[in-house]
């Protein structure tokens, strides 16, 4: 295990310094853990021998994890259904994009609907991943009611007998309550058809204490059932999925690591977790 | 969680209001909390404590001075508000051009920062300024963002350089050599350069956009950050700085409720000037930067600018233009105008949120009231409006005992509810015309009646809490406001 490796293996032949401590700390808060949350885990580490140290880190961030299953829902019987949300830029589309193609490898027949009606060619941009993996995608006009093309995407996926519909949705930021109410629309209208089975809500791994406002947000709104942690490629450690799963209990299920609709995986926590404390 | 910078400010300084002298410890203890503070805001850490030992390093050696003063609280908060506007504004300026034209403006950053939409933003901004912008379509990665950055240039009336189609396919250095050449050839004043989103650590993306700055020389180089990035900020802006290198910074989507403490890390680090502020998916929605406001913002004095134009936004409309014409025509301000006016407001978003933003919400006074106001306030008030007649909504004087209680029973609220409801809106309506008559409002944005606006915060300087600075050239969001503005 890669936990701070340097400084752990110091801290083995004697107590730690203050200036240890603060390293730790520092390593902690760079994860975009928070604050809070980073000075809890430094309590907890002092009541240990040095030598455990590592060990009660690493057990104590993993106990935050969510405990809520991570695997995709599935019902052979019938559509399964996954809306996807977030802020603007966090890569939603692009998940969109991935998802098609990890369910694809799985064989399963997919709708996908483009309910980013108002970002400018944000259909046009889930039309060329539709080409590029060969699924059909509903699409509406420009400006038009996300509502009535998520309508239109499940009508077409129930009439198809698809076995996975994905919205991809418009993005918005949580303070909007305005686009929030959409988002409960637009499920709603779904619902008419079929279940809504998954909403995923997309975070991007640079995000800042502001996504624990915007996770609660959404949840509140459209009942999220789980997170896309994106851009894990990068520099940022994407501590803020860990935040947010201790504060709303919420489980990360998949992994973005680059642009491709290959770079995409379920969520690994020991991996999660190592990189956390990797400085 | 997100709102806490401005909790432990205002409890750090109420805490140093209440103790009159300040003694050493003390000062350490506060700093302590604005550390911590600031780390919730995303500031980064190396940051934050930089920034407090300074605080410290001019604070300390003048306490004796600081406690003869008459607030030495005061004092202090004058002093971190002081350092914050310095390194958040330190070296501020505006774009520069060209001595020969076009003037080149460069933009990169991460994936999803914004950068398309800014640079639609940007060519507005320019073109209404009177300049000949083109934009060039050097992102070939992302799939549509040509057409993206296509769509956008139509909306603002600026023409787009789109040799390549993109989605993976074509040399973005040649198209922005092209668009130069084309920018030359055809008397444009400004060329703006969109490219393609990039990670800090991705060595080969970074020596295209590299190629792509040496290909064009660019006068300005624009570095676009989410204002919602984290501890990040810091390895993504030196990466960048070492990188492409930039000469500037644009912060987006400060429309949401991020402290946007990567603000004070960038330019901290980097030492680069923050530009502008994009601040809404509107191509309108882009303002200069104002390094004070954003110093309000992460000392949690509240943001009074989001907060009218989330007023404006919620006001605009049917509803507001109906209710302006009725004002201007002279008709009196009926329930249903009132009711109106507080759906507008309930469209605002929760009204405590709302509320959150305004300068001093969390200090303790005004955050108990924050917290006592009920947004399910509105909505009983909406039931009671809606049990009524329409005869009854526009003549409150018809509204007698009985009425009243068949009004309560109707909307299953109490009479004495019914009651204040109507106390409440008579006062309102004598307001409306005193304002009519000239007396003038006594705020910008209206509270619902009886929401008393607290006092008591430090003056920084900052804008009053009553009076929503006005944008250049937009109305006002308040109808009423608007119309006695315009009239
Ligand atoms: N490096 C990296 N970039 C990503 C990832 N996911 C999305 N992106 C990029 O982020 C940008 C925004 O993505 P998009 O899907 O359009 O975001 P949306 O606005 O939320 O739909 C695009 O440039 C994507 O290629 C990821 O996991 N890693
Ligand atoms: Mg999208």
């Amino acid at each position: 295990m890669a936990l701070f490796s340097k400084l752990f293996s110091k801290l083995r032949g004697g107590s730690p310094s203050s200036a240890d401590w603060e390293e730790i700390e520092r390593s902690l808060i760079e994860s975009d853990l928070g604050a809070t949350n980073s000075a809890e885990i430094i309590a907890l580490a002092k009541k240990v021998k040095a030598d455990e140290i590592e060990q009660s880190v690493s057990e104590a961030l993993t106990g935050w994890l969510s405990r809520a299953p991570r695997s995709l829902a599935s019902h052979p019987e019938r559509i399964t259904t996954v809306l996807v949300v977030g802020v603007n830029g966090t890569g939603k589309t692009t998940s969109s994009a991935k998802l098609v193609s990890l369910l694809k490898s799985q064989n399963r027949k997919i709708v996908l609907g483009a309910a980013d009606t108002f970002r400018a060619a944000a259909i046009e941009q889930l039309q060329t991943w539709g080409e590029r993996l060969d699924v059909p995608v509903v699409a509406g006009v420009a400006n038009g009611d996300p509502a009535s093309v998520a309508f239109d995407a499940a009508t077409k996926a129930k009439g198809d007998g698809a076995d996975y519909l994905i919205i991809d949705t418009a993005g918005r930021l949580h303070t909007k309550s305005g686009l929030m109410d959409e988002l409960g629309k637009v499920r709603r209208v779904i619902e008419k058809v079929t279940p809504v089975d998954e909403v995923l809500l997309v975070v991007d791994a640079t995000t800042g204490q502001n996504g624990i406002a915007q996770a609660k947000t959404f949840i509140e709104s459209v009942a999220v059932t789980g997170l896309i942690l994106t851009k894990m490629d990068g520099s940022a450690k994407g501590g803020i999925a860990l935040a947010i799963e201790r504060e709303t209990g919420l489980p990360v299920k998949f992994v973005g690591t680059g642009e491709g609709a290959g770079d995409f995986a379920p969520f690994d926590s020991t991996a999660y977790v190592n990189g956390l404390t990797q400085s | 969680m997100f709102d806490s910078l401005s909790a432990k400010f205002a409890s750090a300084f109420t805490s140093l209001r209440g103790r009159g002298r300040i003694k050493a410890s003390d000062l350490d203890e506060i700093l302590g909390e604005i550390r911590a503070a600031l780390l919730d805001s995303d500031v980064a850490i190396s940051v934050a404590d930089g920034f407090i030992a300074r605080i410290k390093d001019r604070v300390s050696p003048t306490l004796d001075e600081i406690n003869k003063s008459t607030n030495p609280s005061q004092s202090i908060f004058t002093v971190v508000n002081e350092e914050l506007v310095a390194i958040l504004g330190g070296s501020a300026r505006r774009i520069r051009l060209a001595k020969k034209p076009p003037t080149v403006i460069l933009l990169t950053g991460l994936q999803g920062a914004g950068k398309t939409t800014l640079a639609g933003k940007l060519a507005k901004y320019l073109k209404d300024q009177g300049n000949t912008p083109l934009l060039i379509a050097s992102d070939l990665q992302r799939p549509n963002a040509v057409t993206q950055l296509q769509v956008v240039g139509k909306s603002v009336g600026v023409p787009v350089f789109a040799p390549e189609a993109g989605n993976g396919v074509g040399d973005p250095v040649r198209v922005a050599k092209d668009g130069l050449k084309f920018a030359e050839d055809k008397l444009h004043n400004i060329v703006i350069v969109d490219t393609a989103g990039r990670l800090g650590i991705d060595a080969e993306m970074m020596q295209q956009v590299i190629r792509i700055r040496d290909a064009v020389s660019p006068d300005e180089i624009l570095f676009v950050v989410d204002a919602m990035i984290g501890q990040d900020a810091v390895r993504t802006a030196q990466a960048f700085n070492e990188g492409v290198g930039f000469d500037a910074v644009v912060l987006t989507k400060l429309d949401g409720d991020a402290r946007g403490g990567a603000a004070l890390s960038i330019t901290e680090i980097t030492g680069k000037p923050i530009m502008f502020a994009s601040t809404g998916e509107k191509l309108g929605d882009f303002d200069l930067f104002y390094p004070d406001r954003m110093a309000s913002r992460i000392l949690g004095l509240g943001d009074v600018q989001t907060l009218a134009e989330q007023a404006k936004n919620a006001f605009d409309g049917d509803a507001a233009e109906k209710l302006e014409k009725k004002f201007a025509s002279g008709e009196d301000f009926t329930l249903d105008d009132f009711l109106e006016q507080l759906q507008a407001m309930k469209k605002m978003g929760s009204m405590t949120k709302l509320l959150g933003m305004l300068p001093g919400a969390n200090s303790g006074a005004m955050k108990k009231q924050i917290d006592s106001f009920d947004d399910a306030e509105l909505v009983r008030t909406q039931a009671i409006v809606q049990s009524m007649t329409p005869a009854e909504r526009s003549n409150t004087n018809l509204l007698n005992g009985s009425r009243r209680a068949r009004i309560a029973q109707g909307s299953g609220r109490q009479v004495s509810e019914v009651n204040s409801l109507v106390e409440r809106f008579t006062g309102a309506q004598k307001m409306m015309k005193a304002m009519r008559s000239g007396k003038g409002m006594p705020g910008g944005m209206q509270l619902p009646p009886g929401m008393a606006l607290p006092g008591g915060m430090p003056n920084m300087g900052a804008p009053s809490p009553k009076i929503a600075p006005p944008k250049k050239k937009s109305r006002s969001g308040n109808p009423a406001k608007r119309a006695v503005e315009e009239s």
